[in-house]
């Protein structure tokens, strides 16, 4: 009897470029994200992170290359692409004159959530946002707005979740518990995650691989439990210290 | 309810949820629409007084002054929730989601009809039991009269947005007076005939003009310009039409140049 044709990717990127003029910021870049994998985007601020994540996301078009998410070419079919991710930003807070749960609901209208109420019943009790249900986003902390956007990210349940430093206004122990979360989430249902962080204790806690980008180009892939050591550096941040300063001379030591 | 329905009643419903949990918001529906009808109710009531020709200013200065009123709260409703995405730097959040384009600009469209629907009825009450405005005296040309700035309204919001799109928050100050900037050419309180001939070019590809010169026909007790009012509310679909496709047109632009992510993100490096 024939096997199932394997499941495509969760998300798959091929020779993705951007350029605005004669600036390129993303230069031929592609790599898979498995299902139940974490990937971890790394790279020195500039690098293109970000551009490659608002290309995902359908918010900037690429100049060449393409983009499907569980098969479906993001471009051609964004709709359902789109319903299959989700994203948290630092730089994307939700409406500060909107209350939690008024843009939960609102996102969650726009995603096409089914039993809403439900779900945002649920999530709010997962962040611990069931006392600030009520209160406008805008007078959240930072820390409590960090949760509000990640609980946006998982109200679909999204097959992709795409997180541009997901941790980076949580205390230690809110941070640990929402990695916790993120590590449960990818690791159930064929999820995946890509995961651009500076803290790199938590790339190597939580990515099961990692992209080094420079200039807009991957220079290294690889586990991030293994990868410094086999380009001469003792930690993952020595690495990436190594390959933002040296990322020519990294990339021919690999 | 189908996906596209409920994408375009979340963009209502966020206008809906930030009228309701805000006087700042809320109040301005009605409070200038009434000051404006107080205002120019008097005036009519004193010009009443001292022309002594018997001519009633009540329906056409008045009328006139509801209708435009009416007209500059569709288009003000339009831009006003869209500026709201642009004023929250949403755009990165709603744009990411399944929502297309045209279900954004139906959503804008729906909370313009909803906030112009409570402007309009507040100015009609004030109108009709204060100062003795009877609308049903225009009888059934009332319908393409406000169809006709209905649609032409809708048409400058959208196109007003798309112009903020385009060049950044700051135009938004380019938009406030576009309804103050088109009122001397669509005869709002005179005959078009009173224009010099530059202006009367410029009134002709102006849908509220006809319905202005209609009002003033009904008061005056001769036929409505069918043909006119006609014509008028083709332009004004014709409006409507290419100013959605200017839309889209700048949303595909922006998101082609990343304006889209860098309305939120100030880095998109």
């Amino acid at each position: 009897m024939p096997s199932a044709p394997p499941a495509p990717a969760v998300l798959a990127v091929s020779d993705l470029h951007k350029a605005y003029d004669t600036l390129v910021a993303v230069d031929g870049v592609s790599f898979q994200v498995g299902r139940n994998e974490i990937v971890g985007l790394l790279g020195p601020n500039g690098a293109g992170k970000t551009t490659i994540i608002n290309m995902i996301l359908g918010v900037l078009e690429p100049t060449a290359g393409a983009i499907a998410v569980e098969g479906l070419d993001a471009r051609a079919r964004r709709r359902e692409a789109l319903a299959r991710t989700n994203f948290s930003a630092v730089y994307a807070p939700l409406p500060g004159n909107l209350t939690v749960a008024q843009n939960l609901r609102v996102f969650g209208l726009l995603y096409g959530v089914s039993n809403l109420d439900a779900r945002i019943g649920t999530l709010l009790a997962e962040f611990d946002l069931d006392r600030l249900r009520d209160t406008k986003c805008g007078v959240l902390s930072s820390g409590e707005q960090t949760r509000v956007t990640l609980a946006k990210a998982f109200l679909n349940r999204p097959m992709l979740l795409l997180l541009d430093e997901p941790t980076a206004s949580l205390d230690p122990a809110a941070a640990r518990d929402i990695r916790r979360r993120i590590v449960a989430y990818a690791a159930a249902d064929g999820v995946g995650v890509l995961w651009t962080s500076h803290n790199m204790y938590e790339v190597a806690e939580v990515c099961h691989r990692v992209l080094f980008l420079s200039r807009g180009r991957i220079l290294l892939e690889g586990d991030p439990k293994q990868l410094p050591a086999a380009h001469g550096q003792q930690t993952l941040e020595d690495l990436f210290i190594a390959v933002a300063r040296e990322p020519l001379a990294v990339r021919s030591a690999g | 309810m189908t996906g596209a329905l409920r994408r375009t009643s979340a963009i209502l419903l966020r206008q809906v949820y930030l009228l309701r949990g805000s006087v700042a918001r809320f109040l301005p529906l009605f409070a200038w629409v009434a000051v404006d009808m107080v205002l120019w109710g008097f005036i009519t009531r004193y010009l009443n007084t001292v022309s002594h020709a018997g001519f009633d200013f009540v329906p056409t200065l008045l009328g006139a002054v509801l209708l435009w009123d009416f007209f500059a709260r569709v288009m003000q409703g339009v831009t006003t929730a869209f500026l709201e995405d642009v004023w929250s730097r949403n755009f990165l959040n709603l744009f990411a989601t399944p929502l297309s384009t045209g279900e954004y600009v139906a959503g804008l469209v729906a909370s313009s009809l909803a906030t112009s629907v409570i402007g309009l009825g507040v100015m009609l009450g004030l109108a009709t039991a204060v100062f003795g405005l009877s609308f049903f005296s225009y009888g059934l040309a009332l319908v393409p009269f406000l169809l006709t700035l209905l649609v032409f309204g809708l048409a400058l919001g959208i196109a007003a947005s798309g112009l903020v799109l385009w060049l950044g928050p700051a135009s938004e100050w380019f938009i406030w007076p576009i309804p103050a900037l088109a009122a001397p050419f669509a005869g709002v309180f005179y005959p078009v005939a009173t224009l010099p001939r530059w202006m009367q070019l410029v009134s002709r590809a102006l849908p509220p003009a006809p319905v202005f010169e209609g009002l003033r026909a009904i008061v005056a007790g001769q036929p409505v310009p069918a043909t006119a009012l006609l014509v008028g509310g083709v332009l004004s679909l014709a409006y409507f039409a290419l100013a959605c496709h200017v839309f889209a047109w700048i949303h595909r632009r922006a998101i082609r140049v990343g304006l889209i992510a860098r309305y939120s993100a100030e880095n998109v490096g």
